[in-house]
């Protein structure tokens, strides 16, 4: 990937359905005023859990982007990816309808599909018997069903599958796609990744294993990474999609380039089910190769968006890593975890940390940490806390790390050559 | 259950099913050539039918209704029926 002749990867379009807004100014306006997405859980009753608090999309309208009756026979995962593919491809200017089948291909990815789905088909099951099983059940419950809804509704002919690796699922899904442009497998790629895994049995189950936080009572400040004050993440939900495209074909059609992606890797830490390996090896080693594919010096990176759950495990497991790879850049460089903000989307999380880097390269922002308060000691380098910060970011990577040891790095970088592009604000190649 | 079925009932719950307006749903229009059915839509209709008509529908009878008239007969002959459909439902 990272080669002096390897095809540069451009991203030509985001599209957000999330829980601080379902476009990218809204979303982007948000981040930068650090404003949180986390309320009371309204979607169900959650009086019985120790958790009521999650960061629910708001005010999603799927009539705008699909009939009646597909809305009603597609789960809120996939509803959610449709729209941001939609809006996707509307920001890129690209239609697929009116290109060669396999020139456009989707990856979107997603951690629990449609779980909302099979919760509702099994109290059926068990209150009705099985006649009363959906017809729509196998179809709204699998995981890879949203990359095909997409294909059908906009004419993605290409490559059309799901990655599923827990929380770096759409990071892994964003890597993988590049990859597929960058072999000529398909000019441009819809990648991302959707989730709606805010359930009463997912949520208990997080909240069994106390991974999720219980700050019940002051839900804007529940997500907190590095911050000593933490007590567990917070569930989001949301879909991300972003258009990559064959550099070359985009700069043929005058194609806005919003930035490139320069690098991905992928390991795994071979350490636990759900804790990361304290050392962060797997981190290390995964963040180190994205980085070389890219061709360039772990120097060179200006901001890392941190996968930063808001655990203390996971958030000196990852402080570690970065210490690891970057030496005494590492306190050079910005990191943020914007989870902060949005939650934790889960299987969407990737994708959508890997919008911000984009849109953070674009706008020339690190959008902050917010509720950082208390720093934990453990926990020592530039979090950008609370407040965003104008800088000039040529090189951003943005990790991702899931249940299951599954660890993903992307390399984003300011279009042109190893990152060094026009300035910020004057991204268009004509 | 009443006596007597009011069609427009039935076009108001085929309508919610097939994502369609109510008035599309007449006598002679087949579910899968006019309206656009597909062979989950019919399944899922045909459970909303059973329940809101408390009949059954036996797979014989289904592979034979292929229009919202056919349906429609069915409901006038068995909607009474339903202890003798359920019966039949679970034999």
């Amino acid at each position: 990937m990272a080669t002096a002749d390897a095809r540069p990867v451009a991203v030509t379009g985001l599209g957000f359905v999330t829980p601080i807004g379902n476009d990218t100014e809204t979303v982007w306006a948000n981040l930068v005023a650090g404003r949180s997405g986390v309320g009371p859980i309204t979607l169900f009753d959650a009086a019985d859990l120790p958790t009521r608090i999650a960061a629910q999309v708001r005010d999603f309208e799927p009539e705008r982007f699909m009939d009646r009756k597909a809305a009603r026979h597609l789960a809120r995962y996939c509803q959610y990816g449709l729209a941001a593919a939609r809006m996707a491809l509307d920001d890129a200017g690209v239609d697929p309808a009116r290109l060669d089948p396999d020139a456009v291909g989707v990856v979107l990815s997603s951690g629990a599909g449609g779980i909302e789905e099979i919760e509702r088909n099994q109290t059926t099951l068990l209150a009705r018997g099985p006649r009363r099983i959906s017809p729509f059940a196998v179809p709204m419950m699998i995981a890879d069903m949203a990359a095909g809804i997409v294909a059908m509704h906009v004419g993605a002919g290409g490559p059309n599958y799901a990655v599923v690796s827990a929380c770096a699922s759409s990071a892994h899904g964003i890597g993988e796609a590049a990859e597929i442009v960058r072999r000529g497998d398909a000019e441009v790629m819809l990648a991302g990744g959707s989730e709606a895994a805010i359930t009463p049995l997912m949520l208990g189950a997080f909240c069994q294993i106390q991974a999720v936080s219980t700050r019940n009572d002051a839900p804007e400040r529940a997500c907190r990474p590095f911050d000593q004050a933490r007590d567990g993440f917070v569930m989001g939900e949301g879909a991300v999609m972003m258009v990559l495209e064959d550099g070359e074909r985009a700069r043929r059609r005058g194609a806005r380039v919003l930035a490139e992606i320069g690098g991905y890797a992928a390991s795994a830490d071979m350490y636990h089910y759900t804790a990361p390996d304290p050392d962060g090896r797997g981190a290390t080693r995964a963040m180190r190769r994205a980085i070389a594919k890219a061709g360039l010096a772990p120097d060179r990176v200006d901001y890392i968006n941190a996968h930063g759950t808001s655990t203390r495990l996971g958030d000196i497991a990852e402080t570690t890593a970065i210490k690891a790879v970057f030496g005494d850049h590492s306190h050079r460089l910005a990191v943020s975890s914007t989870k902060s903000m949005v939650g934790h989307l889960l299987g969407a999380a990737g994708a959508f940390e890997a919008a911000v880097c984009v849109l953070a390269i674009d706008r020339g922002v690190l959008p902050p940490t917010i509720n950082l308060d208390d720093p934990d000691p453990a926990c020592d380098l530039d979090y950008v806390p609370n407040r965003a910060r104008p800088a000039r970011i040529d090189v951003a990577l943005s990790n991702s790390f899931g249940f299951g040891g599954h660890n993903a790095c992307l390399v984003v970088q300011r279009p042109g050559r190893n990152g060094v592009g026009p300035p910020a604000g004057d991204t268009r190649i004509t | 259950m009443t006596d007597a079925l009011d069609f427009r009932e039935l076009q108001t719950l085929a309508a919610e099913v097939l994502g369609i307006d109510p008035e599309r749903v007449q006598l002679p229009l087949s579910f899968a050539r006019d309206l656009a059915a597909d062979s989950l839509d019919i399944v899922e209709l045909m459970m909303a039918v059973e329940d809101r008509y408390q009949v059954a529908l036996p797979e014989d009878e289904l592979q034979r209704m292929t229009s919202v008239g056919d349906l429609w007969d069915y409901l006038l002959a068995h909607h009474g029926d339903r202890a003798a459909g359920q019966d039949a439902a679970t034999a």
